[in-house]
């Protein structure tokens, strides 16, 4: 068989829509969350790529590239930003998450 | 690229050099001298960013650069200087903020030039690379600037927050842009315009243009997108609250213009019905969820998701009316927001402890007569009530709107609206009506100095207001 652009595309639909549900689903652990935010840049860099390949034009590989600092930049951030949050509240639960209600 | 290019390319983009080699000489400036030297930073950010704003009015020329990546023209440049204003005046709130509460750390005013220099960027982004790498700038900023009070359980919720939700946006944005390149071949927003007409437009495009258009409205808090606003609202600083309302707004609005007046100009239909509905839908839920609120930051947070919906009306217009309104609209908005903000700011009792309920407002009328009479102004403009300011950014959008043939937004536009009278005027009767209980301490000068402005503004928005309407007309101009 053929693997063809649609495949690539299939399977990242796939992993963005996963990415999603994690996020919305998960009524567990915020790091599920950060996890699920990966998996849902991760589906756009195969897109990137396979769009790239497809249409011989080098512009999305460098996309990818970029999505993939800036990706590393943000979880840094948020993995800061949820220590502070567990200094203060001692719990990562997304049920803990609720002193403001809205 | 040959030397030329490159020199033009940074004599074009020369405002945005100064901003980033200043946001890292400040950073230097605190890391060396600890956090007493806040006051400092504090007044060499305001220092840079009015020298930018400078800048941008006495260098600016129309261009593009970076092959295409960076433009500039007179729309770039209205709405840049709307957003260094917003961010100017919102450093100059956190200077009493920092005399009363010890929250406040040198890298506050670091964080917020560079979410500044990503506003900057964004508004000048003409490629969907340099887009998204702006936004993220701004936004890597933002999140952390919600959870600058680390001590705090609600300001570090509202950073948690805004990041979860706002990295998920960005993600959606993402898969949209990809999908558009893929169905387009091209990432400038004109070659995408050129490869839209083409070639008859598919499926996959639209969604790109469904995906792009659902995490910009992240960014504006646009409805059903808007969940984080009023717990961000309400978690974060007050400074920062009142940063959020004004600036990153105006350079989100800048973004949605420029990808739908240039990138996706030729699928219009697609996108106004998107947009309708985001704008009515917002209208409403600003209109009617900020009537039960009790605080007054997230009832501003409510404010803020009704009159990006208004906002919204002006670009589904999709004329040279509905941008000039627009534009009109953001700089009325951010003027009545941040004075609106001066007054929560001053809001502060006796012992020093700030307090954010409508309750606490009763009876300032006695109390404070200057300070309620500003906030009664801004109230009623920001309910639209003529003949002040408020009243005037709502009719030029809903002109456009009839312009363009959108009657049934118009209408539900004025009738939101009035439903949006209710809340605000709520709080003009505590103030006016209820008897005090207790008495704010004396408000700082600058918070004074803000809110006086603003008021003036609004109250005297039919002598000047004839200039800025003027300049928000010759920005719109650069799209047709």
């Amino acid at each position: 068989m053929e693997i063809g652009i649609s495949h690539y595309l299939t399977v990242s639909a796939i992993l963005f829509v996963l990415g999603i549900f994690g996020i919305f689903l998960n009524r567990k652990n915020i790091i599920v969350i950060l996890m699920s935010v990966e998996l849902i840049l991760l589906a756009v860099n195969i897109n990137m790529v396979a769009f790239s390949t497809f249409l011989h034009d080098i512009a999305g590989q460098v996309f990818a590239l970029f999505i993939l600092t800036v990706a590393a930049a943000e979880a840094a951030i948020g993995l800061a930003i949820l220590v502070v949050f567990y200094r203060n509240r001692g719990s990562i639960a997304v049920d803990d998450v609720n002193v403001m209600k809205g | 690229m040959t030397a030329e290019t490159l020199i033009a390319s940074l004599q074009l983009s020369l405002p945005e050099l100064v901003l980033a080699v200043g946001a890292l000489i400040l950073l230097m400036i605190g890391v060396f001298s600890g956090d007493k030297s806040v006051g400092t930073v504090t007044g060499l950010s305001v220092l840079l960013l009015i020298a930018v704003g400078a800048l941008v009015v006495f260098k600016g020329v129309d261009g593009t650069a970076y092959a295409g990546a960076y433009r500039s023209d007179a729309f770039v440049r209205f709405m840049k200087l709307l957003a260094l204003a917003g961010s100017i005046v919102a450093l100059v709130l956190a200077i009493g903020h920092r005399r009363s509460e010890p929250d406040m750390r040198f890298e506050y005013p670091v964080l917020m030039v560079l979410a500044t220099l990503g506003m900057m960027l964004m508004i000048s982004a003409n490629d969907i690379i340099s887009l998204y790498l702006s936004l993220e700038l701004q936004s890597l900023a933002l999140y952390v600037v919600a959870a600058i009070n680390r001590d705090s359980v609600k300001s570090t919720e509202a950073g948690l927050k805004y990041f979860v939700l706002g990295a998920l946006s960005s993600g959606m944005l993402l898969y949209g842009m990809s999908l558009v390149y893929g169905f387009t071949g091209q990432t400038g927003f004109s070659e995408i315009a050129a490869a839209l007409t083409a070639e008859h437009r598919s499926l996959g495009l639209v969604f790109g243009l469904v995906f792009v258009l659902a995490g910009i409205a992240f960014k504006i808090s646009a409805v059903p997108f808007h969940m984080w606003t009023p717990d961000v609202y309400e978690g974060a600083p007050t400074p920062v609250t009142a940063f959020f309302s004004a600036a990153p707004k105006v350079a989100a609005m800048a973004i949605l213009i420029h990808l739908v007046a240039v990138a996706f100009k030729p699928i219009v239909h697609d996108w106004q019905q998107i947009l309708v509905f985001i704008s009515i839908a917002s209208m409403a839920l600003g209109a009617f969820a900020a009537i039960g609120q009790t605080n007054i930051k997230r009832l501003m947070a409510y404010s803020s998701i009704g009159h990006m919906g208004y906002a919204l009306v002006g670009i589904a217009a999709g004329n040279q009316e509905g941008i000039s309104g627009v534009l009109l609209y953001l700089a009325i908005y951010s003027v009545m927001s941040l004075g609106a903000f001066a007054c929560i700011l001053a809001m502060r009792l006796k012992d020093g402890r700030a307090v954010e309920g409508t309750d606490d407002l009763a009876g300032l009328s006695k109390t404070n007569p200057v300070m309620a009479l500003v906030l009664t102004l801004l109230m009623f403009s920001l309910a639209g009530i003529p003949p002040l300011a408020g009243f005037f950014a709502k009719y030029f959008v809903f002109m456009a709107a009839i312009k363009a043939n959108l009657l049934t937004l118009a209408i539900l536009g004025v009738l939101s609206s009035v439903v949006g009278c209710y809340y605000y005027l709520r709080i003009v009767k505590v103030m006016w009506f209820d008897d005090a209980k207790q008495e704010f301490s004396r408000p700082a000068g600058e918070l004074k100095l803000i809110y006086g402005l603003s008021g003036l503004f609004v109250i005297g928005y039919l002598l000047i207001g004839g200039p800025l309407g003027a300049a928000a007309e010759a920005a719109a101009r650069s799209f047709y």
